[in-house]
């Protein structure tokens, strides 16, 4: 079991869930945020933080965002750990609003 | 020209009270904060964590992991753990305050709500702080003796701590001789002879705190099946909105997996959890010791995301031996500080103490003695990074004070109240026991329970 960021995150990165992860497991890219799942520890904290709700745990992920569970392993090794919450990336709260949040 | 305070000519001395996850987070918010800091973190018991060490279940062993951070914290040049040391019996917050520039209090919220009803004080009638405690072999309940000799027990109040209640009562002695659990509860839960275990909320299913994390391994236990009355899932329209908020997944997915367990095919197994909805404890009854609840069924009303639950003068008895109380944890006042009884904590605004709404210099609070036992272990990392700042903020106002001689000021203190420290090598030297008395049961770790036991290794 890990927990996940999902394609929701693109382009938005609010990072409110880095704020509350206990072990410091979120990663960045100028894009979005990755879990890197040998340091989380599946508290899901960060779960109800997430304004665009990206954040899913492995077994209530659709079926159309399994992907982003290798991608989340993949990226998660290559980039520095985000540590502190950072500001939003611009357009962050238009595309929340075209989300649907 | 004299030396800033926060440089290294002039660190910033801090007594951290409590070892737990908010004490952590401000310790390494302050050394992560670019100041020259010197941290005594004062813990009561001779072992650290608090209650990641004595709250968090012990089959929950991946949240435990992140003791592995706590641990780069305290090797952070600039900690210093100082165990067995109890803050407002050995040493006094001003005392505290006159050794260190300031005084951070994370001592968490360690009493539990009460009912406040007849019957509660009836023996077969725990808190849930009580059998938490003593299945995580907690010093201070070790010797506590629960009763599992009935067939049915009530829990009140349906969070996590409800939840990790109702597993450790429901799980088989086979799913938990292979983790910390204390071998003392292993023990008595070995001869448990508990079929039914009832979970009962004040309000709906929409409004249950679970996170559906923990909601969803009731369905996955061994000899024991979820249960619930599909008639109680029914929603009324103001609960029917709540869940179709998109703002609110985590009560959506929490009525999914009740639904899911109210339609399942029951199996043949020895044990079932029945959560129940809209109910209150009116009183407890018994002859010399708990034999029946008395419920009274409520109703919802208020609007969406604000509804509250009113009893309706109807009553339902349900017979039961063993009841535990898990309505929420309260803060314990610390002497010499103002404490607001109403909400369980020390009275703050962003951190810092207040007494008759100003500002008592020095003194701050994080965790769950700020702002009441809410969130869960990350949620503190948030609170106490924001208490720190209006420390760091502070900062002008501190410097007044000059130099402070830090642990040196209470170290003699400590001595003639014949307190003996624990430093965190020495915590490392327990923790090695630990591991290894485990080792000898397949356990991750067999825990010391008795402080006196935790002491003697160390002599």
């Amino acid at each position: 079991m890990t927990t996940v960021v999902t394609d929701n995150c693109r382009t938005c990165r609010f990072t409110d869930c880095v704020s509350v992860c206990p072990v410091e497991c979120f990663h960045y890219d100028d894009n979005m945020l990755y879990i890197d799942p040998d340091v989380c520890i599946d508290c899901s904290a960060c779960i109800p933080e997430c304004p665009v709700q990206a954040i899913f745990e492995e077994d209530d992920l659709p079926e159309d965002k399994r992907n982003w569970i290798e991608i989340n392993a993949q990226r998660s090794k290559e980039l520095p750990v985000c540590s502190e919450q950072m500001d939003p990336l611009p357009g962050a709260e238009e595309r929340k609003t075209a989300l649907g949040f | 020209m004299s030396d800033k305070l926060g440089t290294p000519g002039l660190p910033l001395k801090v007594a951290i009270v409590g070892s737990g996850p908010s004490g952590f987070y401000a310790a390494e918010a302050l050394l992560k904060s670019g100041l020259a800091v010197e941290i005594s973190m004062l813990e009561r018991l001779p072992v650290p964590f608090g209650l990641v060490r004595s709250g968090v279940a012990p089959d929950h062993a991946r949240l435990k992991q992140v003791i592995e951070v706590y641990t780069r914290i305290a090797e952070m040049p600039g900690y210093s753990y100082q165990g067995n040391v109890r803050v407002g019996e050995d040493i006094t917050v001003e005392e505290l305050c006159q050794g260190y520039h300031a005084v951070l209090l994370a001592c968490g919220a360690e009493a539990d709500k009460s009912l406040g009803i007849e019957g509660e004080g009836l023996p077969g009638s725990y808190t849930a702080t009580e059998f938490v405690g003593w299945y995580n072999g907690h010093p201070d309940y070790r010797a506590h003796e629960f009763d599992l000799s009935h067939e049915r027990a009530v829990i009140i109040g349906q969070g996590n701590v409800a939840a990790d209640v109702a597993r450790i009562l429901a799980k088989t002695p086979a799913e938990l001789s292979h983790t910390d659990i204390a071998e003392h509860a292993l023990e008595a839960l070995r001869a448990s002879r508990i079929k039914e275990i009832f979970v009962v909320g004040r309000r709906g299913p929409a409004q249950a705190k679970f996170t559906s994390k923990e909601l969803k391994e009731f369905g996955e236990l061994e000899h024991c099946d979820p249960a619930i009355d599909p008639a109680e899932l029914s929603l009324n329209p103001a609960s029917a909105a709540e869940i179709a908020d998109p703002g609110n997944a985590g009560a959506r997915k929490v009525v999914e997996i009740f639904s899911g367990f109210s339609t399942r095919a029951q199996r043949a197994v020895p044990r079932r959890v029945v959560f129940t909805f809209l109910k209150s404890p009116a009183r407890i009854t018994g002859n010399g010791r708990v034999e029946k609840i008395v419920l009274e069924r409520n109703a919802l009303s208020g609007p969406a995301m604000n509804q509250s639950a009113r009893g309706t003068g109807q009553f339902i008895d349900l017979e039961a031996g063993l009841l535990f109380r898990s309505i929420g944890y309260r803060g314990v006042p610390m002497p010499g500080l103002p404490f607001d009884q109403r909400s369980g904590t020390i009275p703050n605004r962003d951190g810092r103490v207040l007494a008759n709404d100003r500002e008592l210099p020095q003194i701050y609070v994080a965790g769950w003695i700020k702002r009441g036992p809410t969130g869960i272990i990350g949620t503190n990392r948030a609170d106490s990074v924001a208490t720190v700042a209006s420390l760091v903020a502070d900062l002008p106002k501190l410097s007044a004070a000059g130099r402070k001689s830090g642990f040196a000021s209470i170290q003699d203190q400590l001595q003639r109240r014949n307190t003996r420290p624990v430093s965190f090598a020495d915590w490392k030297s327990i923790d090695a026991a630990e591991i290894a008395r485990g080792a000898k049961s397949g356990k991750p770790r067999e825990k010391f329970t008795d402080v006196r036991e935790m002491l003697a290794l160390l002599a």
